[in-house]
């Protein structure tokens, strides 16, 4: 705990530093705060952004089709975790046999991570429906998901990969000796490593997730963003965007602050 | 230690009260924004004497791309148009802006267009264009952010499909409840599904026109809302086998589409003059039989 405290406060702690802190902190956004509002344009933007009355009047609306980014982040959360670890290990595969493998999980994340996100959703949602293909959904939430998890696990598995190459090969080779078969030596003594060391840069990338959720919106699907969007556009007023992005972020902080949390442990750990 | 804490509690109130003070500057601010109206005389609208965003010139601005039959699409259309060109005053938008430029004494040479995407056009701050022409129809709410003119158009919004489909043999509103409908974002369409069908699924709702196209060629979705001039063109050019299967009956009040203007831009009164003459002399009839196909040829779904 005092760990943790000290990395934001600052070096050295008591009721002094304590003190110093929460003044330059108010001070700093005192000062900015009195820069945005003796700005000539201040009062339009509060009128525009700053509505109270529609801000809680939208707010619930919002709110609930946020349950929808909800949903499609949790599904696609559990999904990528699986499909990027297999990714990670088909690339992570020794010898010319698996080539193959290797080379098509090399073009797969290179692919993905390079095409942006909404063009995959674009290209899937409306593509893959229009093909008429029997046995295929249609829906477009499916789509939209499927793009997601596509794009994501592109990433993800670059992370878990980074994992495994970072676990010694001592390791792998002791276990060997031991008489583990190749498979065993990798799920008993390489994957709990890596996984483990990854923890962080893999809840960084969920993060990134649960924010592209309101890409799904492009193809019909009216979540979050898309309800706000609604909203603004039937009132010419801004302030349900703000609703909106107050939502992605409760969201976020918890998830932001449990990684600092286990990076903190996981140093407390190593040391 | 107390003192230095008592000291930096006392900077912090001090910085607050600051704060409090600016926030009530901006608000005293704001009431003072915004000319009274008045209503113009002969030389107030007078071109001379209008203060138009570059004097002498009457800036207008809409969305690009630009469709017909709002404005037509001609064989090369001129820089930045991808579409419809608003510059050729073919088009019944063009054709109205033209009509109202001239009858406020401005040429066709002194008419400016520029690029206004739907969402600028009611963003807070200065204006780019002295009136935006762009199928955006008024409401109460959105009369609080910007200004608009009196009608040029009043505007039903009709259904569109693909042969075929169930909702093709509706004939009421009722018999929609359980179709898959469509709209693109920010459209008073969206806002009829919602209000006036209220159908079981949630409709869909799409960045662009097209996109909901799209989805009505994927079979994503029974049906797109849109206004009926749009649900002509949609029918006639853009979606082979689709059909208009009606167009609904305006609920409460009826909707019109109306200029955007800058909150406080007294221009809006003469320009309103102008649609009120062209309405007088039957020209906005004229130009609305040359450009629209006729409503009447669409059955009306009770």
């Amino acid at each position: 705990m005092g760990d943790r405290r000290s990395r934001i406060l600052g070096p050295g702690s008591g009721a002094r530093s304590i003190a110093i802190a929460v003044a330059s902190s108010v001070f700093v956004v005192a000062a900015l705060a009195v820069a945005v509002a003796t700005s000539p344009g201040w009062p339009r933007v509060k009128e525009a952004f700053f509505d109270p009355d529609r801000f809680t009047g939208s707010f619930p609306d919002i709110a609930h089709a946020f349950l929808l980014n909800v949903r499609i982040f949790l599904i696609a959360e559990a999904v990528i975790l699986v499909t990027a670890l297999i990714v990670a290990v088909l690339r992570s595969l020794p010898g010319p046999v698996f080539f193959p493998l290797r080379a098509l999980a090399v073009g797969y994340a290179d692919l993905f991570r390079g095409v942006p996100t909404i063009l995959v959703i674009y290209l899937l949602g409306f593509g893959v429906p229009t093909l008429a293909i029997s046995g295929l959904p249609r829906s477009e939430l499916f789509w939209g998901t499927v793009g997601l998890v596509l794009v994501y696990t592109a990433y993800v598995s670059e992370v878990y990969r980074a994992g495994i190459e970072s676990v010694h090969p001592s390791q792998e080779a002791a276990a060997r000796s031991l008489g583990l078969s190749r498979f065993k030596a990798l799920r008993f003594v390489v994957l709990p490593q890596a996984v483990r060391r990854v923890i962080p840069p893999l809840l960084n990338d969920f993060i990134g997730l649960q924010k592209d959720t309101a890409l799904v919106a492009l193809l019909g699907p009216v979540e979050a963003f898309r309800q706000s969007q609604i909203e603004v556009a039937a009132s010419f007023n801004f302030t349900p965007y703000l609703a909106t992005a107050l939502l992605f972020v409760l969201l976020t902080i918890p998830l932001a602050r449990l990684t600092d949390w286990l990076v903190a442990r996981d140093r407390r750990r190593g040391r | 230690m107390r003192k230095l804490l008592l000291l930096l509690l006392l900077a912090a109130v001090a910085a607050l009260a600051v704060v409090a003070a600016g926030c009530g500057g901006g608000g005293e601010e704001e009431a003072s924004t915004g000319p009274t109206a008045q209503t113009p005389g002969v030389d107030e609208c007078a071109k001379e004497n209008l203060e138009t965003r570059t004097p002498g010139i009457l800036t207008i601005g809409t969305d690009n791309p630009a469709y017909p039959p709002w404005f037509e699409i001609p064989k090369q259309a001129s820089e930045p148009w991808e579409l419809g060109d608003p510059t050729t005053g073919e088009g019944f938008e063009s054709a109205v802006a033209y009509a109202i430029a001239e009858e406020m004494g401005y040429t066709r040479d002194e008419v400016e267009w520029v690029v206004v995407p739907f969402a600028q056009s009611f963003r807070p701050g200065v204006k780019d264009f002295d009136f935006d022409i762009n199928q955006i129809s008024y409401s109460d709410e959105r009369a609080q952010a910007v200004d608009f003119s009196d009608s040029y158009y009043d505007v039903n919004q009709a259904l569109v499909a693909l042969d075929g489909n169930a909702v093709t043999g509706a004939t009421s509103l009722a018999e929609l409840k359980g179709a898959k409908l469509g709209a693109p974002v920010g459209t008073t369409s969206y806002q009829y599904i919602v209000d006036n069908i209220q159908p079981d699924d949630q409709p869909s709702v799409y960045d662009t026109l097209n996109d909901a196209l799209t989805a009505l060629k994927a079979k994503q979705i029974d049906g797109v809302v849109v206004d009926l001039p749009t649900a002509f063109f949609v029918t006639a050019a853009q979606i082979e086998n689709s059909t208009i299967v009606g167009q609904f009956p305006a609920a409460g009040e009826q909707e019109y589409f109306a200029l955007v203007f800058e909150k406080g831009n007294p221009a809006r009164l003469c320009v309103n003059a102008a649609i009120a003459r062209l309405k007088e002399s039957g020209r906005l009839a004229e130009i609305q039989q040359e450009w629209l196909s006729d409503n009447a040829s669409a059955p009306v779904l009770e």
